[in-house]
């Protein structure tokens, strides 16, 4: 008897060898380990056996069946991953084929920039302020010390719209009355950003659009000097450009403001740029609004927005930001 | 403003080298736009004589030029330019010469012929802005002299300033060097004219009668004999060469030098024809007619100022342009010189009409000096004197209306809290002082009297821009003030971010057209055409404001389409400008989002929409078929929010397409997003869920054409009531199952309770009641 189970072993491990799926290693299983398997048999047999032989041949019969389940377990592993690995590998792709989709959509670049520079002085605690595009000659020019038929009011060249009387309503020339709709309609302290669309009479070309943006600050406190000017503005060049840029103010002249002052930065090269027009709120500005000059003084200043855009990126023609072409879209 | 550093060294020792004097210059408040050196890099240029001109055998753009270079022989040059004459004296660079960009002459051949130096134009030297040939010398000297002793050129600097139009003071010579010498601590002075008077008093051979004081407020004139009209001395005419003015003859020359260097203009009549020796300064009549100086015939209007004759007849617009009856020529001897202050803004105002600007003209209009008069006149007579020209005694003047000058409190305080600084009361008085401002101590303060070539300056914070740019902007310490208040964006400012992020997630390429439209475009896009205009537009093409982005945009996918960029996505986020329903002080201005998907039909746009109403929580919204002149008239939808119309979506009328010369089917979108933000949207409040089984049931009915698919779903989910969580509709079937003009319409409904899990009766219950609602109150059945 025990030479006929280490034989059926023998055969029994090479049967569970053989089966190459599922179906068939079930089958062999059921031939091995069945009812009606050898081991089955000499089991049902061995109620007319010695004792001692039976505790013998159950042992071994035991032994033999642990050791058959034991192999068809590890074969049904073998099986099952053979099987799954074939299922995967004809599952296979070339992933190199779907590198072509989903384009996510572009926020015009000076959208970005606004935004950028919003998010800047939100940072600084600023709020951001707009007003309407076409605007009353009072708050394009009146209340900022404008007065009427002056010559300074020749440095820009104004676009009229037929509303109203003759030349009372325009393009805005700057975001500049968006300061004075933020004083008549605010108390101080007020620290805003107002970015806009604005117009001037320009015929388009590389550094001219007859549209353009601007991005305009206010800030109006107790005890705001020129130093808190300057100071400002170095925390913009600073934060916006990187630390190895450097800025300076010079004396320039705006109706609206006094002292006024040009803001230029210093690139990393030493070449100096002309960013900005600002200065401390002219005390006629201020009374305009109904604010007591004694009592608040503030500074504005005001950007060319879309010059930041053009230089982030190397654009060298101002008029492709209002060309929509999609090749240009497309790149920011 | 052109300056010479050799000028204004006529007035204050200036120290430091060129680039340091310019950054002084900028720190002033006048912006170096541009510095030369005059005068270096001609070391190597003579004066050469033109011997001969012969064509070029082989080209026609040059020619060949023998000239004299000193020595007697010919020496062949080609040269370009056709300008000069046998006879003519010419700079000459000769060969080895490096010229002042850099180059160095060499001996070469140029199609065949030798060339042996070149033939300089002004601008190749640095003196002039001659660009129409080779420079022809006016000079004594020989042939082979250098051409710095020739023309008596020095080496000097040039800077060309950006003069803010608050700064007439500074459109002068000594303008600059007041402030340069007030920045280097240097004192400053202006030379008294060294010039004797002879001859009869002008007293008594003219006068002066100012009609309109408003529009004059001095008029000046002295008389000067024994003028004759020349040529100017070398150094004068070189001056003005360098500051742009061209030399013309000695008193032409003498005005502008003295306008240049005091930044007073001035006028010269010929005495003997001004009748009666009679100056009267009125305004001129309408249709009053002048010739002016230039030949030309002008019509004046009373906005214009004159200077009349003893017959009344105009002989000169104010402050414009002299007239040609009393022009000085050949025969004059005596000569009428006036200087004059006159109102800024009659000058400015018949500048523009007139379209005569001139230096006078932006002088005056600035604001002169009425103080440099007397000083002027002298000034004039003493550069015309070694021409023979005296100067008769007694200026004839009068005065009209003049700005009232008032003594200023400056307060030392006042000073320090608007810049910033910690300056003491003499501190700033060394200031103004080192301007020519006055200061006198007042206790603490100051009282400040304006000099009278600073209009510009009349209250306490003129004079503390003045402290500050002296002082220098440089030196005042810089502070952040912290913000007392928390930044932020507005929720309409949020919104219309999550608008434009919204719209990018979705693939749309955001747009940013011109908002200037021509005529038509609005009536082409099937708008209407109230457009607001502009009154004084660039070109008639951009003479409409926009009332709708959409023109701008076909525009837009049009000119793509040009460039065969098709299928685009698009969105732009902007203004629009219309006539208000009622008067109102300013157009009717609001903020729109318009989407066009090139290529795509209305249900595309519709599921932008859906997308951008679920990103901004609008929960209650409708679509109800509209027909919207431009749209397209069976395919677009009105939208509703909260029962209020915020826009259309659907798709572009086929027409407006054609007539934008869009081929592709574009779909369309359209928001008015000041309403949209206006409306409920935003924050939904949590809606929990139920952990009970969910049941799901389809439904599918007929309906016709004219039946929404809304209505459905809307019945639907009214009498399913709380029980319905979902609502799909996952299939829309036309086909001859169901007939002509109908189709099937399949919704999937989830149904859950929240407390209890559904029992198949109450399915069937609710499904039953979901059905007869429908068939109920649509002209629908249930499809079996």
């Amino acid at each position: 008897m025990d030479l006929d189970l280490d034989a059926h072993l023998i055969d029994a491990a090479a049967a569970v060898a053989d089966a190459s799926d599922l179906d068939a290693l079930a089958a062999v299983d059921a031939e091995l380990l069945g009812r009606k398997s050898l081991l089955a048999t000499v089991r049902s047999q061995l109620g007319d056996m010695e004792p001692d032989q039976r505790k013998e041949t159950g042992r071994r019969v035991h032994e033999v069946r642990t050791e058959i389940e034991r192999l068809v377990a590890d074969r049904r592993v073998e099986v099952a991953a053979g099987a799954r690995s074939v299922v995967l590998e004809a599952e296979r792709l070339d992933l190199t084929e779907f590198d072509r989709g989903r384009r996510p959509g572009h926020r015009h670049v000076v959208t970005q920039t606004w935004e950028r520079l919003e998010d800047l002085f939100v940072g600084m605690g600023y709020t951001v302020a707009e007003g309407p595009e076409i605007e009353d000659e009072w708050h394009n020019f009146g209340a900022l010390n404008f007065p009427s038929d002056h010559p300074a009011r020749d440095m820009y060249d104004t676009l009229y719209v037929d509303y109203g009387e003759p030349q009372s309503t325009l393009l805005r020339t700057h975001t500049s009355p968006v300061q004075i709709r933020v004083m008549e309609e605010q108390e101080p302290p007020i620290y805003s950003i107002m970015p806009g669309r604005v117009f001037r009479s320009d015929t388009a070309d590389a550094t001219h659009m007859p549209v353009f943006h601007q991005i305009e600050g206010l800030v109006v406190d107790r005890g705001i000097t020129f130093g808190d000017l300057a100071g400002t503005l170095d925390a913009f060049t600073t934060a916006y450009f990187g630390s190895e840029f450097t800025s300076r103010l010079r004396p320039s002249y705006f109706p609206f403001t006094e002292p006024s002052a040009e803001f230029d930065i210093r690139r990393p090269d030493g070449s100096w740029l002309e960013l900005a027009g600002c200065g401390m709120v002219h005390p006629q500005v201020l009374s305009a609004c109904g604010l007591d000059p004694e009592e608040w003084s503030g500074f504005a200043f005001g950007f060319g927005l879309d010059r930041l855009a053009l230089m982030r990126h190397g654009i060298d023609d101002l008029r492709e930001l209002f060309r929509n072409d999609h090749r240009f879209l497309g790149q920011f | 403003m052109r300056v010479l550093l050799s000028w204004l060294r006529d007035f204050a020792p200036i120290e430091g080298d060129p680039e340091q004097v310019g950054d002084q210059l900028s720190d002033l408040g006048l912006a170096v736009e541009e510095v030369s050196m005059l005068g270096e890099g001609l070391d190597g240029i003579v004066v050469a004589r033109v011997l001969g001109l012969r064509p070029h055998p082989d080209a026609d753009r040059i020619q060949l030029v023998d000239v004299d270079a000193g020595d007697g022989e010919a020496l062949q040059v080609c040269c370009g330019a056709f300008n000069m004459s046998v006879g003519d004296l010419v700079p000459l660079a000769p060969l080895g010469t490096v010229m002042p960009g850099g180059m160095e002459i060499a001996r070469r051949k140029m199609r065949g012929e030798w060339s042996n130096g070149m033939l300089c134009a002004s601008t190749e030297i640095g003196l002039g802005d001659d660009d129409d040939g080779i420079m022809l010398l006016d000079t004594e000297a020989s042939p082979g002299a250098a051409l710095t002793e020739a023309l008596d050129l020095r080496s000097d600097v040039l800077y060309d300033l950006e003069v803010n139009p608050n700064r007439p003071d500074a459109m002068s010579v000594v303008g600059v060097a007041r402030d340069l010498a007030a920045r280097q601590g240097l004192p400053f002075a202006i030379p008294e004219p060294d010039v004797p008077e002879s001859g009869d008093a002008a007293a008594g051979r003219v006068s002066v009668e100012i009609l309109d004081p408003g529009l004059c407020g001095r008029f000046g004139l002295r008389i000067l004999d024994g003028v004759s009209v020349g040529t100017s001395p070398r150094w004068l005419a070189n001056r003005l060469n360098a500051l742009g003015q061209r030399p013309i003859n000695s008193v032409v020359d003498v005005s502008n030098y003295v306008m240049l260097e005091l930044g007073q203009p001035n006028h010269t009549y010929d005495l003997a024809r001004v009748a009666g020796g009679a100056f009267r300064i009125r305004r001129a009549a309408d249709g009053e007619v002048i010739e002016t100086l230039d030949g030309v015939e002008r019509t004046l209007t009373a906005a214009d100022g004159v200077i009349a004759d003893g017959d009344d007849v105009a002989i000169g617009i104010a402050g414009i342009m002299g007239g040609a009856n009393t022009e000085i020529d050949d025969g004059t001897t005596s000569v009428a010189l006036e200087m004059a202050w006159w109102d800024p803004m009659t000058i400015a105002t018949s500048a523009r009409r007139l379209g005569l600007r001139s230096e006078a003209s932006a002088r005056f209009e600035r604001g002169c000096d009425p103080g440099v008069v007397e000083l002027a006149m002298r000034r004039f007579a003493e550069l015309l004197a070694p021409a023979g020209a005296t100067l008769a005694p007694d200026l004839v003047d009068a005065r009209g209306n003049l700005p009232a000058r008032e003594t200023i409190r400056v307060r030392t305080d006042r000073v320090n809290a608007i810049l910033g600084t910690d300056l003491g009361r003499d501190r700033i008085a060394d200031v103004l002082q080192s301007i020519e401002f006055g200061a006198e101590p007042a206790g603490d303060d100051l009282d400040v009297d304006i000099p009278s070539f600073r209009p510009d300056s009349s209250t306490e914070i003129d004079v503390i821009e003045e402290v500050a740019r002296v002082h220098g902007y440089s030196r005042i310490e810089r502070t952040v003030p912290r913000s007392t208040l928390t930044g932020h964006l507005t929720p309409y400012q949020v919104d219309r971010r999550t608008v434009r992020s919204t719209m990018a997630g979705l693939g749309l390429d955001e747009v940013m057209p011109v908002p200037f439209l021509a005529p038509g475009d609005l009536e082409a896009a099937g708008l209407t055409s109230d457009g607001i205009t502009v009154t004084n537009p660039l070109v008639a093409e951009e003479s409409v404001m926009r009332a709708s982005l959409r023109p701008g945009i076909l525009k837009t996918l049009a000119y793509n389409a040009s460039h065969r960029l098709t299928g685009l996505g698009i969105f732009e986020v902007g203004h629009v400008y219309r006539q208000p329903a009622s008067e109102q002080p300013l157009p009717d201005e609001r903020e729109y989002l318009a989407v066009a998907l090139a290529g795509h039909g209305a249900g595309d746009a519709v599921a932008v929409w859906s997308a951008l109403a679920d990103a901004l929580a609008a929960r209650d919204y409708s679509l109800v078929a509209e027909a919207v002149p431009g749209l397209h008239p069976s395919r677009t939808a009105r939208i509703n929010v909260a029962g209020t119309p915020v826009g259309h979506v659907g798709e572009v009328d086929p027409g407006v397409l054609e007539a934008y010369g869009v081929a592709e089917r574009v779909a369309w979108l359209e928001v008015d997003l000041d309403r949209l933000f206006d409306l409920p949207h935003g924050d939904r409040p949590y809606a929990g869920f139920s952990r009970y089984p969910s049941s799901d049931i389809d439904l599918a009915f007929e309906v016709d054409e004219g039946t929404p698919a809304d209505a459905v779903g809307r019945c639907i989910r009214e009498s399913a009531g709380e029980l319905l969580v979902d609502l799909s509709l996952f299939d829309v079937y036309r086909g001859e199952a169901v007939g002509e003009g109908r189709r099937s319409l399949a919704f999937a409904l989830r149904l859950q309770a929240t407390d209890r899990t559904l029992t198949d009766v109450e399915v069937a219950e609710l499904r039953q009641r979901c059905i007869e609602a429908v068939q109920g109150s649509l002209p629908a059945t249930l499809r079996g």
